[in-house]
């Protein structure tokens, strides 16, 4: 029988990790996410694993790339600015093909910005986090079942694409308390990980975990690979939500605890009689395009409401081919939109008003 | 009877560096110390960006190649995984002493059981002859063409005195491979480090006076000698640290 | 009877092992030039030969190796 736990996002998180066999954590102490590792602190050593606390984001990653080589489960955890730092890391990580998860409680940036949450590394998770022509799985939650949930996703899907995931939470979730159920989780077949550098033991020839290519058509090759597998993820592992969406005249596309908040204010706007829905990517890359493309001819408007200003909003332009209006309405900084403010937008748009 | 041949450990693949650069000598050395203590099948080692950037495809063993100075990080990483293997870095001045200092000091700190085979020549060489934290004061270097000044560049990093002053390391030893008889004591400080880190006995460095002719402008025999008159000097050879014998 | 035996394309030239040779028996053979464009090195009288494979130890591309009855 399924057992609900009351616990913090940042918590769950960290549980979740624990109970998908991960026995190793590495991570650098930034607000607002520190009581994963404090959690893991604590409770790691409890079944014989591992938390260590780095010298830096920088070492934490690279530590994370050296456990990961070895085959094992691995992951780390940070906020905006320290993702900035670990990206480096994260680029070598994609570049030799390893698996890991990586967590990103995001606050206020650009800079040292703030501690409150938001959802400004959008741009950053899903498109330039490190240099060189690169993808990772990028799965946003918006409920800390969902955190926990998709943490025992990422680390399989990590294992089976060869690739970092990444969870893109936010400083709201993360300091939430919600029930979790941890047994709630998909089954999935994993490849065995013969490419690990764990010693050959004389029994096969030596393994390179390696991201250098010195002859470039070597190197397109790795990369023209790399794409494929893109492709097949692509097809098989988008992830998305939908609320009233099948009536709706305007839809708003909003992910993570927005996406709660534009609940709220759709269930206000249908009391008005404006039929409004939601579509939630849960996948920020490979992003729900084709699912959010079959909306463009029913509706008349998209409303992108994120914490931010305005990142997603290309992203929803570019799958609904702009056949229909794409408004955008966020706050940032570590702002959190109101419903109230929200339903304004909706009325806007709806009255033909909203620019 | 075979009195001297290639070390098992060693692949077939020819190494890519300049004539006389000691590289060669010392990763020799580290396959001869893998070789005899029967750990091929039971090493990784990390390979650096510099000129040894390459090293994962000369060594027999299991080998990771690592971003910029981030190797002890990544050896960490390895050890914690898998801690009854052996685990080791081999690092450049730049990789180790400038933009890896950070994680250098601390696995040292941390006493991680890894073995760093630290290569100064006292210059950046795959960039082509900059200068490295430890390039000599008036060395003259494609970035210092006027000679390291003090008051300008600072002066070098003598690492393995920095290092024996952490708890975490357990044998921090500077040798040379300008003549025989510094080759021999040299394989016998990488045989002594990757001993204790069988041992778990902590973080040991071996720390290797090498010769960069190409980027110094001498021919390979000048080179030796240079590196005796004056690397020499400003980095003494000898057990900095060494907890067996404490 | 010894026997030294140079991998004659995987010599760089660098003279390493000449000068380390302690009987002198070793130079650059400056008639041939090997695969990578350099004069390899070689044995001027393998009979002198004693084996003590100090050209080896010191040879930083593993040309040589070294053998005796």
């Amino acid at each position: 029988m399924a057992k609900k736990v009351l616990m913090k996002g940042n918590e769950a998180l960290a549980e979740a990790a624990i109970r998908s066999g991960c026995r190793l954590f590495f991570g650098y102490p930034i607000t607002p996410q520190t009581e994963l590792s404090e959690y893991l602190a604590k409770n790691m050593p409890k079944v014989d694993g591992l938390c260590l606390q780095a010298e830096s984001e920088i070492a934490a990653i690279n530590m994370v790339l050296g456990a990961a080589s070895t085959g094992a489960r691995v992951f780390t955890s940070s906020s905006s600015p320290g993702i900035s730092l670990k990206s480096e890391g994260i680029s070598y990580i994609v570049g030799s093909d390893l698996p890991c998860v990586i967590i990103n409680v995001q606050r206020g940036g650009p800079g040292l910005g703030g501690i409150q949450p938001a959802q400004q590394d959008y741009y950053q998770a899903t498109k330039a986090l490190g240099h060189g022509d690169m993808h990772f799985i990028v799965l946003a939650p918006a409920y800390v079942q969902e955190m926990a949930t998709l943490v025992g996703e990422a680390f399989d899907l990590a294992d089976i694409y060869r690739m970092p995931v990444m969870i893109l939470a936010d400083g709201a979730l993360g300091q939430m308390m919600e029930p979790v159920d941890f047994e709630a989780k998909r089954q999935r077949v994993l490849p065995e990980k013969t490419w690990a550098t764990t010693g050959h033991g004389g029994k096969r020839p030596h393994n390179i975990v390696n991201s250098l290519y010195i002859n470039p058509d070597e190197l397109e090759r790795i990369i023209l690979e790399r794409y494929e597998r893109y492709k097949e993820i692509e097809e098989k592992e988008v992830l998305f939500d939908t609320y009233m969406a099948d009536d709706a005249d305007i839809l708003i596309v909003s992910y993570g605890i927005t996406a709660r908040i534009a609940k709220t204010a759709i269930n206000m706007a249908r009391e008005k009689g404006i039929k409004v829905g939601l579509f939630r990517p849960i996948t920020l890359w490979p992003y729900p395009s084709k699912q959010l493309a079959e909306y463009a001819d029913k509706v008349n408007a998209f409303l992108s409401l994120e914490m931010n200003m305005g990142q997603m909003t290309d992203d929803v332009k570019v799958a609904t081919s702009c056949k229909k209006p794409v408004y955008h309405y966020g706050r940032t900084g570590g702002v959190i939109p109101t419903p109230d403010e929200v339903l304004e937008q909706i009325v806007k748009i709806s009255e033909g008003g909203a620019k | 009877m075979v009195v001297f041949d290639k070390p098992k450990a060693l692949t077939d693949i020819p190494f890519h560096y300049c004539p006389g650069c000691t590289h060669g000598i010392v990763h020799r050395l580290v396959a001869e110390v893998i070789d005899e203590l029967n750990i091929e099948g039971d090493t990784i080692g990390i390979a650096p960006v510099g000129c040894s950037v390459f090293a994962y495809n000369y060594f027999g063993c299991d080998c990771i190649e690592a971003p910029h100075g981030r190797a002890p990080a990544l050896a960490t990483g390895v050890k914690r995984a898998l801690p009854d293997k052996y685990v080791f870095t081999y690092q450049g001045d730049g990789d180790l002493a400038a933009i890896g200092t950070c994680e250098t000091v601390h696995s040292s700190a941390r006493g991680e059981n890894i073995t760093i085979i630290f290569i100064n020549n006292c210059v950046y060489g795959m960039t082509g002859g900059q200068m490295a934290p430890t390039t000599l004061l008036g060395q003259v270097t494609t970035t210092s063409p006027y000679g390291r000044k003090k008051e300008i560049q600072g002066s070098p990093i003598r690492v393995c005195e920095m290092l024996s002053t952490l708890d975490g390391v357990a044998y921090a030893e500077r040798v040379a491979v300008d003549c025989v008889k510094n080759v021999r004591a040299a394989k016998k400080a990488i045989k002594k480090a990757f001993t204790l880190q069988g041992e778990k006995k902590g973080l040991t460095i071996v720390e290797v006076l090498s010769t960069c002719p190409t980027n110094w402008g001498l021919s390979p025999e000048a080179s030796l000698e240079w590196l005796r008159e004056n690397s020499m000097k400003q980095y003494p050879l000898g057990v900095y640290k060494d907890v067996t014998a404490e | 009877m010894t026997k030294l035996t140079f991998k004659t394309d995987l010599c760089k030239g660098c003279g390493l092992c000449v000068l380390a040779c302690p009987k002198k028996l070793l130079a650059l053979d400056e008639k041939v030039v090997n695969a990578k464009g350099y004069h390899p090195a070689g044995i001027t009288d393998q009979s002198a030969c004693i084996a003590c494979a100090m050209c080896a130890m010191m040879c930083p591309d593993v040309v040589i190796k070294v053998e005796k009855d």
